[in-house]
């Protein structure tokens, strides 16, 4: 391939790139391609990564063009999500709204209008950025993550995919097929808040996302409560949840619920705020997800 | 000033650039490529202070696709001596931060450079370049610069200016004192006084652009360089200073420029880019990426001001003293001396004293932004008045309205003022229903001045009367705020003819007499008068030829609405003649039609602005929310009043930003740790309300239009305007920006 005069394009016209049909296509690139291959959904944040030099792959496996991992499925048993589904697609689903609203609103918070229409929530997943917003909605909807490989097809549960920053349980050749969440049940919703200084084009400081199923009398039979970017990974908070379960809701379930994310929050100072900062606003934001979440799901009884 | 009614000036076209800019198809700094174009990528510091023990380029220039390999000694001597120093530039540092020689002074100075095939090579090339430093400690802080023990960055640096200075080898390259009085008999007669120190953090000037240049070496000697700047007059100038050349030598074409601000006022890649075409043979092209842009271009200084105010119980000032230190960055030259001289000056006062040091830091050297040194001082200034406003019991405009110089008033930095509507804008304010509106739980109000002087300098311009009787206008300077369109609106005027026959042209070096460049909010203001010149030129002509057709004297004649109208008992005798008319027999009567001026403008005005701002403090996250913004400024006369507008919210929210999230995050290593939009937190269009304007004109004598300069005086108010408010909605005075949640939070539990 020449190279003379491709200015600033160069990784991608110097790499390959194939956009197989099937998942055992892309199973089998992936495979001839070796550790120098690496999966495209929406690539924004791969191609941001290749851009600065901070990955360098010789072989991009395009994944939008698999039907299956383009498809967008909610049935009575619940949502199967395609991999490579674009957040727009997604947020602009009138049925997301109304059944997992929090997630939804989490996929609507990803990037720019523009990343919107490429950026995918299995993207979201794999990057396993501690920071994902739409991870710690998974891990309160008990998300399911389908995986192929050439060992075949494998099912991993939404809070063991992601095992540390950038790092997930995907094997070399392996990718992310779909994303299988349950069917809400009776009085249940879920929310996502997360904190930024400003109001978009930003990444989370914090992120805290609520599942609930209330009863009839308004007693929290049920509840999940996830945080992101305060620990390596996206952390369920089973103190917190526990606090809720139970309650009315009142004041005083949200504020134990709180103090759980409280302590349950290891952050570290960073550029994007102090340790001890992020913690209470982990604290804040778990209480108005709850409250959030509490008000849709005494809507749906 | 013209009284006659205007037809054009004050009318809102669509700007002439604007069709292009839209479709995406105007032409920036890195869209020029050339035939046999090869790409240059510079070699930046790891390290904020390390000696360069050796440079190895063997292996870069070894490899295949790589034409050139420099470093500093690719380049002449840094100049020194005569002609080094021409007003706040030091050509010798300029050519050390282009390139370091002895020692990187910061994280991202350039010590190397390559060009080759594609940037991939040329990113391979620059990993096999094998430099050895020795490591010394960064000098991160104003504090550690300052202090007895601190490691010395330029051990040649003495520094200058009034006594008591250090001694030595000093990180304090100057120290200035001005004022008037006696600051201890003023503040004696004072029945309040206030004194507090406030802090700012280096700040970026944020232009959606990268730098980037194209250059190319010609065999004869001279070098011809395309690029997004401010000045082709200036890249001339500098390039021809670091790379001993005659200017004339150089040719510079400016682009079109995705913002600038200030930071587009000097050269980084533009010399190296030169001397790697010269190396080469071939065209090369230099486009920094965004993290090159934050770590090795100017911000803006990082301060620390101390302010002392006393006032009598009615209000007026007795006395005021200041101490301001600003950092320089690498090389001396901060802004501080015009920090000093607009700290005090919107407010009339016999006893001031200013004190202000430029302290050299290892981070990149500060270049200009927008009203340099002017807002860290009117966030401190304005911080005081405010309490003492509130000590007083007094409401904080009618305090302002008590102290505001008039036309005649001295500056607290020297000169007199001439007229302008610094208390029409107070007024403004107090009589706006945003002013009075009420405010809700946990929010809060404040409101802040701004002065900037604005400048004039040197400009030309060339209006040429096209066969059609459209008109081109040609100017040196680089359009950065929908200065073209401002230009054939003034040339619209002169000549009659409607501001769309008008094609408004920035030239390159060799196409039009030499400008200064665009900035200091003059380019309206002066090469506005050079354009109003010009095409009066064009006018005297125009009557000149009809005179000559109707065999009159030019007296005879006069230009109306476009026309050439013989007066003087000739009325009955000849029909008007158009612009176009007497255009398309130009050939006949003497030939092409042009106009020029050349001018040194002086008397650009102050420019006064009062703001108010309204905020809502989350006081569970600490986040800030801007709810409400009025600007109200002082314009002198509006030529465009979108583009006046638009430089005003444009100023109000790169303010805001300032004051609320953005700074320059170093590690204890001196590595930046936010080079990035993502992490340096410039605020989006969402943050935003609307920002209100409201534009004041008190003409200006010395411009035709009545112009004063617009664009860096609404930067100057947001930094305090933005503090005040949050100190209403919170109890919390802010003296240290930015205002982040993570600072408003733990404030809030002290």
């Amino acid at each position: 391939m020449p190279l003379e005069n491709e200015g600033e394009d160069w990784r991608m016209l110097d790499a390959q790139y194939i956009s197989p049909r099937s998942v055992a296509e892309a199973v089998e690139a992936l495979k001839g391609g070796g550790k120098d291959a690496m999966v495209l959904a929406g690539g924004t944040d791969l191609l941001v990564q290749a851009r600065t030099g901070l990955r360098d792959p010789r072989l991009y496996v395009d994944l939008k063009r698999i039907p299956d991992l383009m498809a967008l499925d909610i049935s009575s048993k619940g949502l199967h999500l395609g991999a490579s589904v674009p957040a727009a697609q997604i947020f602009e689903n009138e049925d997301m709204k109304a059944l997992y609203p929090g997630l939804t609103e989490a996929v609507d918070l990803i990037g720019s209008t523009q990343i919107q229409g490429r950026a995918t929530v299995g993207g979201n997943l794999c990057n396993g950025s501690p920071a994902a917003d739409t991870v710690p909605s998974l891990l309160v909807l008990e998300a399911i993550c389908v995986i192929a490989g050439s060992e075949g097809e494998r099912r991993v549960p939404a809070s063991e995919f992601t095992t540390g920053p950038g790092e997930t349980v995907l094997r070399p050749g392996e990718f992310l097929v779909r994303i299988e969440i349950p069917a809400p049940s009776k009085g249940a919703a879920d929310a996502y808040l997360r904190f930024i200084p400003r109001t978009e084009m930003d990444i989370a400081v914090v992120g805290a996302a609520v599942s609930l199923t209330l009863d009839s009398s308004g007693c929290c039979e049920a509840a999940s409560v996830a945080l992101g970017a305060v620990a390596p990974t996206a952390i369920l908070v089973e103190g917190a949840a526990s606090a809720l379960i139970g309650s009315t809701l009142d004041e005083a379930a949200l504020e134990r619920a709180g103090s759980a994310a409280y302590e349950a929050a290891q952050p570290i100072d960073d550029k994007r705020g102090t340790a001890e900062y992020r913690r209470r606003v982990a604290s804040v934001l778990t209480q108005r997800s709850a409250r959030m979440a509490a008000e849709r799901a005494r809507g749906r009884n | 000033m013209s009284e006659k009614k205007l037809k054009y000036v004050g009318t809102r076209p669509i700007r002439h650039d604007g069709v292009d800019k839209v479709l995406g198809k105007a032409n920036f700094g890195a869209d020029l490529n050339l035939p046999g174009m090869l790409h240059g990528k510079i070699l930046r510091s790891p390290h904020a202070h390390a000696k360069i023990i050796s440079i190895n380029t063997a292996k870069a220039e070894a490899l295949d696709g790589v034409l050139a390999v420099i470093t500093g000694d690719d380049f002449p001597p840094p100049p020194s001596g005569k002609g080094s120093v021409e007003g706040p530039q030091d050509f010798g540092d300029m050519a050390r931060n282009v390139m370091a020689r002895e020692k990187a002074l910061y994280t991202g100075h350039a010590i190397a450079a390559v060009a080759a095939t594609t940037t991939r090579i040329a990113e391979i090339a620059l990993k096999a370049i094998e430099v050895e430093y020795e490591v010394l400690e960064p000098v991160m802080t104003l504090e550690r610069a300052l202090a007895p023990d601190a490691p010395i960055l330029h051990e040649e640096m003495r520094a200058k200016g009034e006594e008591p200075l250090p001694e030595g080898p000093t990180n304090v390259a100057t120290r200035t004192v001005m004022g008037f009085g006696d600051v201890d008999e003023g503040f004696s007669s004072a029945d309040v006084v206030v004194e507090r120190e406030f802090t700012t953090e280096t700040v970026h000037q944020g232009y959606i652009e990268p730098h980037a240049v194209v250059a190319r070496s010609i065999s004869d000697g001279r070098a011809e360089v395309y690029c997004c700047t401010q000045g082709q007059f200036m890249v001339r100038k500098y390039c021809s200073k670091v790379l001993d050349m005659d200017p004339t030598q150089i040719k510079v074409t400016a682009s079109e420029i995705g913002g600038g601000f200030g930071g587009k006022t000097v050269v980084y890649a533009e010399p190296v880019s030169i001397v790697l075409a010269r190396k080469s043979g071939r065209p090369v092209k230099i486009v920094m990426s965004r993290e090159e842009v934050f770590i090795a271009t100017g911000p803006t200084s990082g301060s620390h001001i101390r302010v002392k105010i006393g006032v009598k119980n009615d209000g007026t000032i007795t006395a005021a003293d200041a101490t301001l230190n600003y950092e320089a960055g690498a090389f001396k030259g901060s802004p501080v001396m015009a920090g000093m001289m607009t700290i005090f000056s919107p407010y009339r006062m016999d006893h001031v004293r200013i004190e202000g040091f430029d302290v050299v830091v290892n981070k990149p050297k500060v270049a200009a932004y927008r009203a340099p040194g002017a807002p860290m001082a009117a966030f401190a200034t304005e911080g005081v008045m405010d309490e003492l406003a509130s000590q007083l019991g007094m409401d904080p405009v009618d305090l302002r309205l008590v102290n505001a110089v008039k036309e005649g008033d001295t500056a607290a930095y020297g000169p007199k003022f001439k007229v302008h509507g610094f208390i029409d804008t107070l007024q403004a304010v107090k009589n706006h229903p945003h002013y009075k509106a009420p405010l809700g739980p946990n929010q809060g109000r404040g409101i802040a001045c701004g002065f900037w002087f604005n400048a004039g300098m040197q400009s030309s311009a060339n209006v040429i009367l096209n066969e059609d009787g459209n008109a081109t206008v040609v100017t040196g300077n680089p359009d950065i705020g929908g200065s073209r369109t401002s230009m054939a609106l003034m040339a619209a005027e002169e000549l009659g003819i409607p501001v769309d026959k008008i094609r408004p042209v920035v030239a390159d070096t060799e196409s039009v007499g030499y400008s200064d460049l665009t900035g200091g909010s003059r380019v309206t203001f002066a090469t506005g008068m050079a354009v109003v010149e010009a095409a009066k030129d064009v006018v005297r002509q125009l009557r000149e030829r009809a005179a000559q057709t109707w065999d009159v004297s030019v007296d005879d004649v006069e230009w109306r609405d476009g026309h050439a109208v013989a007066m003087n008992g000739h009325a009955d005798d000849h029909e008007p003649l158009s612009v176009a008319a007497l255009a398309g027999s130009a050939a006949k009567t003497g030939g092409p039609i042009s106009g020029r001026a050349s001018l040194n403008a002086r008397g650009p005005g102050p420019g006064f602005a009062t703001h108010i701002c309204d905020v809502e403090v989350d006081k569970e996250t600490g986040r800030v929310s801007v709810l409400r913004y009025t600007a109200v400024q002082d314009v002198g006369r509006a030529i465009h009043p979108s583009y006046v507008e638009g430089q005003m919210q444009g100023g109000a929210v790169q303010g805001i930003g300032w004051a609320l999230n953005e700074a320059y995050m170093y590690d204890e290593k001196g590595k930046l740790q936010n080079p990035s939009f993502l992490d340096y937190r410039m605020p989006v269009a969402s943050d935003m309300p609307m920002i209100d304007t409201v534009i004041v004109e008190v003409p200006n004598p010395t411009h035709p239009y009545g112009v004063r300069g617009v664009g860096e005086t609404p930067i100057v108010p947001p930094l305090p305007a933005v503090a005040h408010a949050v100190n209403q909605a919170t109890g919390v005075r802010f003296r240290s920006l930015p205002i982040s949640p993570p600072r408003v939070l733990a404030a809030l539990d002290d």
